[in-house]
């Protein structure tokens, strides 16, 4: 493995604010150097996206990042990232993705001319890759016009290039509603391990093109897609669970080619990449309810660097545009978290304490992203010799770590969950050790006409 | 219904060997295929969906259940084509165009199935123009419309507009993060389910009429 050892293995120094490896943005922001800062997210309401609605759609920009951003100033923060993830259209598109780039950027400098406000722009353009079925992963439009929309707005402006990448996904979905844990192997650390090294080697050449930094992945469409269907009781919640310590394996790649984070507000994995690589990380939790659910809304910010909403829809609500109202909310949790950190170690690890203690015996999910479980499952995937290795020893250990909480009361576990148990620790008992055997018996039982192996260099 | 029959049990358990050759058994002692299906394949596939309504089953459990089904189904399906039985209800489902998000849409997609729904999947990002297509080709009583982004509500609405403008009266169901019972409405579209789970129950409340 690339990172041979974790950056932090005391969980009490795995904590908000602080990362061993911070970044300084342009405008002075260092994240990860003793301050949260809030990170704001949003998105169109009901809308077609298409040339004749694009001056309705720049209208919704404009106004987001101009009320958010005056929001955020007369709340006196500290600093802003912006987060624009864009709609499949805008990628396809990538003049009308920059169009908004311009928009948001002005809008940025125009808060600062009038207030003195930082901030810096992360740019994610949607992976649009799966519009093809099976994916071309390598090559074809798709491939071709992310990376010119991601090689444009680093020459705009933007500083921070983010993706939720989706390789491997073609056969993942299918893993969760089989509950399948060699398969969800097979598709993150296996296809998605190769397919991460290939992408995010081809945005580092354009972040250094550009003198931008490559910020980092999520496994957004695994992990998160494990958890809402465990939320919807569609799927086991320690399955869930375990699924997202393997992701993490998956997301390191991206910090393996160069990424130094923030990472991806998404990914509920980052505590343990914050463990392994050192580098700052976004969280969100309680604040992303106007996106989905989360069963650790406070414990997620127990380690965050920037804190965000993950995504809210430009409507108007009593407060203001929710963007701005979001805005809000963001800016008083990070002033909590700040605060806390201005009162010395002891009172910021008081409030991290706080965070972890109020949900992590709730949720299977909650204790495997706590800090004490983040070190720990670090630490084995440091210790692995490949992906594959570190994939399922995450997995072994999580259902240990599961086990071993439920059995001493610390973890409520629902009773049907626990068959689960031993059904996942058969597979990993089952999975050969060597990773070319590995691969061999997934290829033979694997759906081919959803994906291409040779769009992620395997042999078919 | 009758759960008790061991062929249902079978199915209930997921053992595909098992129901296969208790299939042939019922079939030697006389029972019509149309009779197995409907006395003991669908009643245990009913009651796992009904353990899963209790929250007692996840999906995996499901799908183990419905593979048993399956394996049965692949024995007397030749009888009831020869037959001229043909499943009581079809639908067609899909994630409307511009749209990725497939795996809600699978979910429904499979538990329909599993209450002996005939579905045809037309998989995603689907145009309204391959919907009204579909709708014409297979004839369904029911199709299912799935969008996760609020810039694919408009798809919908596009879709319902196509096939009524065909003439096409197919009840039209929605689902899908963003969408209301309030935007089912307002786009002409007949029913609406908030998750997967109660996809099922509104299907048949549509197709028996009770919605």
């Amino acid at each position: 493995m690339h990172f041979k050892s974790p950056a932090i293995s005391d969980p009490a120094q795995l904590i908000f604010g602080l990362a061993p490896k911070p970044v300084t943005t342009r405008s002075g922001m260092v994240i990860g150097g003793g301050t949260v800062y809030p990170e704001l997210n949003f998105t169109l309401p009901p809308i077609s996206i298409e040339a004749g609605t694009m001056p309705e759609v720049r209208r919704n920009y404009e106004q987001i990042i101009t009320g958010a951003l005056r929001r955020a100033a007369e709340l006196e923060v500290p600093g802003v990232v912006v987060e624009f993830e864009t709609l499949p259209p805008m990628t396809e598109h990538p003049a009308w993705g920059l169009d908004i780039v311009k928009i948001l950027l002005e809008g940025m400098e125009r808060e600062k001319d009038r207030s003195g406000l930082k901030s810096a722009l992360r740019m994610t353009p949607n992976d649009n890759r799966e519009f093809e079925r099976p994916p071309l992963m390598r090559r074809g439009r798709y491939w071709d016009a992310m990376l010119e929309l991601f090689d444009g707005s680093s020459a705009a402006g933007a500083e921070l290039l983010s993706i939720e990448s989706v390789g491997g996904k073609e056969l993942h979905d299918d893993a969760l509603v089989n509950g399948d844990l060699a398969a969800s192997l097979f598709s993150l650390c296996i296809l998605g391990e190769r397919d991460m090294r290939f992408l995010w080697t081809h945005l580092k050449k354009i972040a250094d093109q550009h003198g931008v930094k490559c910020a980092g992945d999520t496994a957004c469409g695994f992990g998160n897609t494990a958890m809402v269907l465990a939320e919807q009781k569609m799927i086991p919640r320690v399955f869930a669970a375990v699924v997202r310590a393997v992701s993490a394996v998956r997301t390191l790649v991206a910090y393996e080619c160069g990424a130094v984070g923030p990472g991806k507000d998404c990914g509920y994995e980052n505590p343990i990449l914050k463990a392994i690589t050192g580098y700052p990380m976004a969280m969100e939790g309680k604040t992303s309810a106007c996106a989905h659910l989360s069963p650790m809304g406070n414990l997620a910010a127990a380690c965050c660097d920037t804190w965000s909403n993950e995504s809210v829809q430009n409507i108007k609500l009593l407060g203001g545009m929710a963007p701005t109202c979001y805005m809000e909310q963001l800016a008083y949790d990070c002033r909590l978290m700040n605060t806390a950190r201005s009162h010395g170690q002891e009172s910021a690890r008081q409030l991290q304490r706080w965070l972890v203690e109020s949900d992590v015996a709730t949720d299977p999910q909650a204790f495997i992203i706590s800090p004490e479980s983040s070190v720990k499952l670090a630490r084995v995937i440091t210790d692995s010799d490949s992906h594959y290795h570190a994939g399922a020893a995450a997995a072994r250990k999580a259902v240990e770590l599961l086990r071993g909480a439920h059995a001493q009361g610390k973890l409520r576990i629902a009773p049907n969950e626990l068959v689960w148990f031993d059904t996942m620790q058969d597979t990993l008992d089952e999975l050969p050790e060597s990773e070319t055997e590995f691969i061999a018996r997934q290829l033979a039982v694997a759906d081919r006409s959803r994906f291409l192996p040779e769009e992620y260099g395997l042999n078919a | 219904m009758n759960e008790e029959h061991p062929l249902t049990q079978a199915i209930i358990a997921g053992r595909r060997k098992e129901a296969a050759a208790l299939v042939q058994q019922c079939l030697a002692a006389g029972e019509t295929a149309r009779d197995i299906v409907e006395k003991r394949l669908l009643p245990g596939m009913m009651a796992v969906g009904d353990k899963f309504k209790r929250n007692e089953i996840f999906v995996p459990d499901m799908l183990i259940a419905g593979r048993a089904m399956k394996e049965a189904l692949m024995i007397l399906e030749p009888l009831l084509a020869a037959a001229g039985v043909k499943p009581e209800h079809r639908a067609v489902i899909g994630t409307v165009q511009g749209d990725l998000h497939d795996i809600g849409k699978n979910l429904v997609a499979m538990m329909w199935k599993g209450a002996g729904i005939e579905v045809i999947d037309l998989g995603a990002n689907v145009s309204p123009a391959t919907f009204v297509e579909a709708v014409k080709k297979h004839q369904p009583k029911l199709l299912g419309l799935s969008a996760l982004l609020t810039t694919t509500m408009p798809a919908m609405r596009e879709t319902v507009k196509a096939l009524r403008d065909a003439g096409l009266t197919v009840k039209v169901i929605l689902g899908g993060a963003p969408i209301t019972q309030e935007y089912a409405r307002e786009i002409g579209a007949d029913g609406y389910a908030p998750d997967a789970g109660s996809a099922t129950d509104a299907a048949l409340a549509l197709l028996q009429g009770k919605a």
